[in-house]
């Protein structure tokens, strides 16, 4: 199957063109939280802060990496369960978040304000975190570092391969299990 | 008696995590062969695929298999005549997770407060630690790294009597349709019959160690695996929840006696990843 090769920040152009089903190779930088960073975000956005990344555009990676062995970028690294973060990301795809990386089913709440926005979902497969992490090329620590695993990240990644899990028009892979 | 460091246990435990988070056991890699060649969706079988070279990439060593490095799950089978001596057992197994998973370069997953504070305890520890005293002279050492994406679908019921063969199937079957895509298929399912509230739950998380392929001696028990892994497998959930033939790759069942009054049924859900190791010191 053909791979189509983008690069954030992602373009409503872009993501809007984007199909289920489809092969991605993803390049530039995405954004690494789950479940206690999102918590964080939002807080401190109810709070007026600032947002400590921009947004707009922006992927976010569901996943927590192992530690990085000397000389590596990464750890290992593989998508969480998305569904933990359903909660959170209606108003992070309102601020512009147009691409979001998991895996499994999202909630209604969430796939309705992809349609409005033109956000998409992409799938990273479970459980193959040491070959996700070879298109890792630099990681930093953006904020939250007192939550090991959970702080927020900023990753440059080359070529990470993804699949288009549901797409902008609110249509899914997942067919028997929305 | 025969006396045994608590130092072997904490370098045997630390061994062992280290082999579970690199090396995806033989059983895992033989079922993962086999289902690439039954699969017939495209997309599905090219995840059997990717899910066969990342278990090579970690071999190698330089990453662990999986980002989650899991709940450190330990189960000491202890010779009644054996002694341990030089330390506390329990530290002793929590010293040898810390290892594993420092010098690993394992994900440390574990929080101290499960409600509030939710602070990560920064070494993995405490393990979750079984222990049975059995006869002889000797420990059995096993431990298995437990993902909780895939934890977090399973599922127990206290079905009535009267529920029955197609009661367990139905159970079963609906706890891992409902589980979809999330716990990373193809799945590994291990399934408890019988005992108590807590003891059912147990079963089906030893059932989850027993190599894949490997049936219950009993042959009620070893159809009624082949008939859920049919039920399962007719799902069409399929290798990452893109549709497919195979959502699970083996389901054990271990059963235990039980009250008059109760069918207890447990599914312990493990990821394709289901990590394992044991040795017999």
């Amino acid at each position: 199957m053909k791979q189509i090769r983008i690069v954030t920040p992602l373009t409503e152009i872009a993501s809007r063109a984007l199909r289920v089903g489809e092969e991605v190779l993803l390049s530039g930088v995405v954004y690494v939280a789950r479940d206690e960073a999102h918590r964080r975000i939002t807080e401190a956005l109810g709070r007026g802060e600032p947002p400590s990344f921009n947004m707009e555009g922006a992927v976010i990676f569901y996943a927590g990496p192992s530690p990085a062995r000397p000389g590596k970028p990464v750890g290992a690294i593989g998508p969480t369960t998305s569904y933990r973060m359903d909660p959170y990301s209606p108003l992070l795809i309102g601020m512009g978040v147009r691409g979001m990386i998991g895996k499994g089913a999202r909630s209604p709440e969430v796939v309705a304000s992809m349609v409005e926005h033109g956000a998409v979902y992409f799938g990273a497969t479970g459980g193959i975190a040491a070959l996700l992490a070879s298109a890792v090329v630099a990681s930093r620590v953006i904020c939250y570092e007192d939550l090991g695993p959970e702080a927020l990240r900023e990753l440059e990644v080359r070529d990470m391969p993804l699949i288009v899990v549901i797409d902008s028009t609110g249509g899914s892979i997942y067919r028997k299990w929305p | 008696m025969r006396d045994i460091s608590v130092d072997m246990i904490i370098a045997t435990v630390a061994r062992l995590f280290t082999d579970a988070a690199y090396r995806l056991p033989d059983d895992v890699l033989r079922a993962l062969r086999a289902a690439s060649d039954l699969e017939t969706e495209a997309q599905a079988a090219s995840v059997l695929k990717t899910i066969e070279k990342n278990a090579l990439v970690a071999s190698e060593g330089g990453y662990p298999l999986c980002q989650d490095c899991g709940m450190a799950v330990v189960f000491l089978d202890v010779g009644q005549d054996v002694r341990f001596v030089g330390g506390d057992l329990f530290e002793a197994v929590n010293e040898g997770v810390r290892r594993a998973y420092r010098d690993g370069y394992l994900r440390c997953s574990i929080v101290e407060d499960p409600l509030y504070e939710r602070r990560n305890t920064g070494d993995n520890t405490p393990a979750k630690l079984h222990i049975r005293i059995v006869p002889g002279r000797e420990v059995k050492i096993t431990v298995t790294p437990k993902g909780f994406g895939s934890e977090n679908m399973s599922a127990l019921a206290m079905l009535p009597p009267a529920a029955g063969e197609r009661g367990v199937i139905e159970f079963v079957v609906e706890t891992v349709g409902r589980a979809g895509p999330n716990p990373c298929p193809p799945v590994v399912v291990g399934v408890g019959i019988g005992s108590d509230f807590e003891g059912v739950a147990e079963l089906a998380k030893r059932a989850l160690l027993r190599p894949i392929g490997e049936h219950n001696p009993l042959p009620s028990y070893a159809a009624l695996e082949e008939k859920l892994l049919e039920e399962i497998n007719s799902l069409g959930i399929g290798a990452a929840g893109y549709g497919g033939r195979i959502t699970a790759l083996g389901v054990s069942v271990e059963q235990a006696p039980t009250h008059i009054a109760s069918l207890p049924v447990a599914v312990n859900i493990c990821c394709h990843s289901n990590r394992h190791a044991a040795t017999v010191i």
